[in-house]
């Protein structure tokens, strides 16, 4: 066998190895529901803000405590608490992607990147911002 | 109908100059093919007249279309939707070019200007490769004007155009039904650019970035073509100096993105590991490694067919990149947002009409491509550089491996993510790349191509070693490098990698000044590798060493999940003139301040003061009113500079940012004197209450019913304050003056008086009474030498790329004028 065939498998061995690693250590998507079944398990969720609950948020009391209800399309809902400050339009979030673990009845995140706010017109332009804008009867 | 005001002509003649440039393009690509494939040179030379009159005609199109649009930005006709939905009136206009490279449309503009651009310098400096490069470019113009064509082929639509008007877009919006529509108020100022865009970052850094990306196209094309016309190896040494370029304007360009997410996000560092970074990032390390392998092919012979394969995959994943970041299909994964723009299988078809055609060549080529069947010797410097690109190519197939999980899940329907520690995914594996490069970029210098004398190198390497090897543990014992969140094997090999990155700097400082002899034309290698020992270090002391300052210690007593890895109590609430602890700094919010001339942001001052040097600094973060919605903010951090770190904050919180009232009330107590009610942040005495008082403010007399309740607070951390809340009866009414203790958030009113000697006591505390800011405050040591890293090595490739010229110029001045 010519060294380069060596080199070669090596790389293949590491690259199967990265892999099998990096897949190891994979979350998957869940549902509220299904997240709950996998209590402990780190999970991601997609889901919207429950408004008609409290999102509370007492930053002079604890800027790094923040509890706000989720719903998602299958019915379920959730209680969520997030260790750190309350990230910017939280309430005009269309969709929330959340990164954490069930713990009883709570979603808990503990990583400052464990949410991701969907905003309508966070960074790009949405057209259903303008068309609303364009549809203002108030003239 | 007949519209009112509109200035129709503008958006005509820029629609007119983006139909010549997709027509000049076709016409081009077509002529230079048939120039590329001329069965007599008389043929050829004909094709190559028309060829190039029409990708120059293609060329001066773009660059008009491009001047048009900034035309209706500036005249602000905001009829045109690229001016209503991108600008505003206000808007400067170094910015109205940042909100033209914000749009789809502009950036595919952008790219087009620059390969317009660099196909023309190649047509005066390809000589012989001018036909089939330019062919490529020339098709890669093609593409790009179909993505700014927008025209209708039965019901699919071919790309956006620019030049579209809002009444056009939103046909069914009722104020499209009047005439005088522009004079309706939302038709008379822009939605304007995302104030986090609003930053002369953003003024430069896409550009460039573009630059690079435009870049890529020459090597691959160069790659292509020699398979094409079967002059396998000939046209490495022309396209040399093009990858350099391309490695650094792309690796320039990230590197500007990454200064502006420092600047201007809150992500808490230069690099997220968003897949936005990623899909940028990618390419670069596969062109590196293609850069790497293309001068060994050119030293020795070895890895030509590593280096075609590089090459067309760099352009490639260029395109795919362009693919992941505007399709929206990373939207849940990215903070940055992106919304799908409709265009998704256009985006799909141009990767695959160039990957396709390109790999099939390649595959159906490679048999013939020339290979040194003797393999390298293990001490050549030929076969370390080999697995160096490797090692490379492997670290960029597995970012973007788990870049692309959203895309992975869409083909296979799995339904994977990484998980919520997305950074440490990518981390715990590119530590060891790291330091596996540092080792390599160390020593490699130092063997000779085909075979070096072993003895010799080690006598050269051995003292170098030492030295990095002393440096190295000096920093590692004293430098107090303590990151253990990972545990004791990522720590270790933090240091290692911290090794690595002092060994390559050193040992290629030594090899330029020792073994070259400080000969600085022809040292571009040695500058980049040094340049990229110092951005390893900085990388690592920035990010391992990065502190949290706003450590919340004001003593107040909060709950926090003990289970949490890291304590993650990071943001600090400063109340408006309250000195408050904060570790080593005391920090005062001091006033805050909207009187910018747009009138869109508040500054808030903080001042910082240290707790050993009593040194003072203020610092101005501040909120930017987010124009397109106009009740939306983002946060600008502000920075306080020393040689050797910088002290960072954003405001995480704002009272400004709350609008909800505050709807908790009044408790009550019962009290008699001297009697002791808590809040939540210490307790209240009744030391006296004084019936019809004349002191201080209040003069009421013997005929009058007033009661003065005077009272000591005592806080938490034993501060000691009075409130004196008041009780008067006036015109048969009862008035109650509540007292408010600002620093405490605390509101006391007097209730009714009861008859068994007691009185009622009303407290209330609230977030909404007094001005504050939360606020995130980062320390990051040695940020500069991130920085110096990005720019040495940016020298090395311009100093590389000179030299390689120079070589090419010498030997064959017939060929390049």
């Amino acid at each position: 066998m010519k060294r380069t065939h060596i080199i070669l498998l090596v790389f293949i061995a590491l690259s199967i190895g990265l892999l099998v690693s990096f897949m190891g250590n994979l979350s998957t998507y869940e549902t509220i529901a299904s997240a709950r079944q996998k209590e402990g398990k780190n999970v991601t969720i997609i889901a919207r803000l429950d408004n008609s609950r409290p999102m509370e948020y007492h930053p002079i009391t604890d800027p790094n405590y923040l509890s706000f209800y989720i719903l998602d399309t299958l019915g379920g809902h959730a209680k969520v608490v997030y260790h750190y400050g309350k990230p910017y339009d939280m309430e005009k979030a269309e969709r929330v992607v959340l990164k954490g673990k069930m713990n009883g009845d709570v979603f808990e995140i503990t990583q400052k990147d464990g949410i991701l706010i969907k905003c309508p017109s966070k960074y790009k332009d949405d057209p259903e911002n303008a068309k609303k804008n364009l549809s203002k009867t108030d003239y | 109908m007949d519209y009112v005001g509109e200035h129709l002509m503008p958006g005509k003649l820029g629609q007119f100059f983006v139909v010549l440039s997709f027509a000049g393009s076709l016409v081009a690509t077509l002529a230079y093919f048939k120039t590329a494939n001329g069965a007599s040179p008389e043929e050829a030379a004909s094709w190559k007249k028309m060829a190039r009159f029409a990708f120059f005609l293609n060329g001066l199109s773009v660059f008009i279309v491009f001047a048009t649009i900034f035309y209706i930005v500036h005249q602000h006709y905001f009829e045109y939707n690229f001016a209503w939905e991108h600008s505003s009136r206000n808007l400067s206009p170094k910015y109205m070019l940042s909100c033209i490279w914000e749009a789809q449309e502009g950036s595919f503009l952008l790219w087009m200007m620059w390969n317009g651009v660099l196909g023309t310098i190649l047509m005066f400096r390809a000589r012989q490769w001018e036909a089939p490069v330019l062919t490529l470019i020339s098709f890669a113009q093609f593409c790009l004007a179909t993505m700014i064509l927008g025209v209708y082929v039965f019901s699919f639509q071919i790309g956006h155009s620019p030049f579209i008007l809002v009444r056009q877009l939103f046909q069914d919006a009722p104020i499209f039904q009047r005439a005088d529509y522009l004079s309706i108020p939302q038709m008379q100022d822009g939605q304007s650019l995302n104030a986090l865009l609003q930053n002369y970052w953003m003024v430069i850094h896409p550009p460039i970035l573009f630059l690079g990306f435009s870049s890529t196209i020459v090597p691959f094309s160069f790659a292509v073509s020699g398979l094409w016309k079967k002059q396998y190896g000939s046209w490495t040494k022309t396209a040399l100096p093009w990858t350099l370029f391309s490695c650094c304007v792309l690796g320039t360009g990230i590197m500007m993105g990454a200064a502006w997410a420092y600047e201007s996000l809150t992500f808490g560092g230069y690099w997220a590991w968003d897949p936005v970074e990623n899909a940028s990032l990618v390419p670069w390390l596969v062109l590196v490694a293609g850069l790497h392998t293309q001068v060994v092919y050119n030293a020795t012979g070895h890895s030509l067919r590593t280096t075609f394969l590089f090459l067309i995959l760099g352009f490639s994943l260029i395109l795919y990149s362009t693919f992941l970041t505007r399709s929206g299909w990373l939207g849940d994964t990215s903070v940055h947002a992106f919304t799908g723009s409709g265009m998704d299988l256009q985006l799909i078809l141009l990767i695959l009409v160039f990957f396709i055609p390109a790999i099939i060549l390649y595959f159906v080529r490679f048999r013939n491509i020339p290979h040194v069947a003797k393999e390298e010797n293990t001490w050549s410097r030929e076969f370390w550089m080999f697995i160096g690109a490797l090692v490379i190519f492997l670290s960029a197939v597995f970012i973007m491996v788990a870049t692309s999980l959203p895309v992975i899940n869409r083909a296979f329907g799995t339904n994977w993510s990484t998980g919520d520690d997305q950074k440490f995914v990518y981390n715990r594996i590119e530590i060891f790349i790291a330091i596996i490069l540092g080792l390599l970029t160390a020593t490699v210098q130092y063997l000779k191509y085909k075979n070096s004398p072993v003895s010799q190198v080690l006598k050269k390497l051995w003292p170098v070693t030492l030295i990095a090897l002393i440096v190295s543990i000096c920093i590692s014992v004293f430098g107090h490098i303590q990151y253990t969140e990972y545990g004791t094997g990522y720590q270790g090999a933090i240091h290692l990698a911290l090794f690595a990155g002092i060994y390559s700097v050193i040992a290629n400082a030594a090899y330029l000044f020792g073994t070259m002899k400080g000969k600085m034309k022809i040292a571009g290698a040695s500058v980049a590798h040094i340049g990229f020992g110092i951005l390893l270090v900085g990388i690592l002391i920035s990010s391992s060493k990065k502190e949290v300052l706003s450590h919340n210690t004001t003593g107040i007593n909060l709950p926090f999940d003990p289970k949490t890895k890291e304590n993650p109590l990071e943001n600090l609430t400063l109340i408006k003139n309250v000195k408050t602890d904060m570790g080593k700094y005391y920090a005062t919010y001091l006033t805050n301040d909207s009187t910018n001339p747009a009138g869109n942001i508040i500054y808030f001052k903080v001042n910082f003061q240290d707790k050993k040097t009593g040194e003072s600094f203020d610092l101005w973060p501040n909120l930017i009113k987010n124009t397109k919605g106009m009740e939306n903010f983002s946060n600008n951090p502000d920075k306080q500079h020393y040689l050797d770190r910088d002290i960072f904050t954003y405001i995480s919180y704002a009272n400004i940012l709350d609008k909800q009232r505050d709807t908790s009330g009044f408790k009550t107590f019962p009290v008699a004197l001297h009697d002791t009610v808590y809040y939540s942040k210490g307790i209240l005495i009744l030391d006296t209450v004084l019936v019809n008082p004349s002191t201080g403010k209040y003069h009421f007399t013997a005929t009058d019913t007033a009661l003065l309740a005077q009272i000591r607070v005592i806080t938490r951390d034993s501060q000691q304050y009075r409130m004196s809340p008041l009780l008067f009866v006036k015109d048969n009414m009862i008035h109650r003056v509540a007292d408010t203790l600002f620093e405490q958030n605390l509101a006391v009113e007097l209730g009714t008086v009861m008859n068994n000697k007691k009185i009622q006591l009303l407290t209330k505390e609230s977030a909404d009474m007094v001005p504050f800011v939360s606020l995130k405050v980062y320390m990051f040591p040695q940020i500069n030498l991130v920085w110096i890293g990005v720019l040495v090595m940016m020298t090395g490739f311009v100093m590389s790329i000179l030299y390689r010229r120079k070589i090419l110029v010498k030997k064959s001045p017939e060929r390049l004028s």
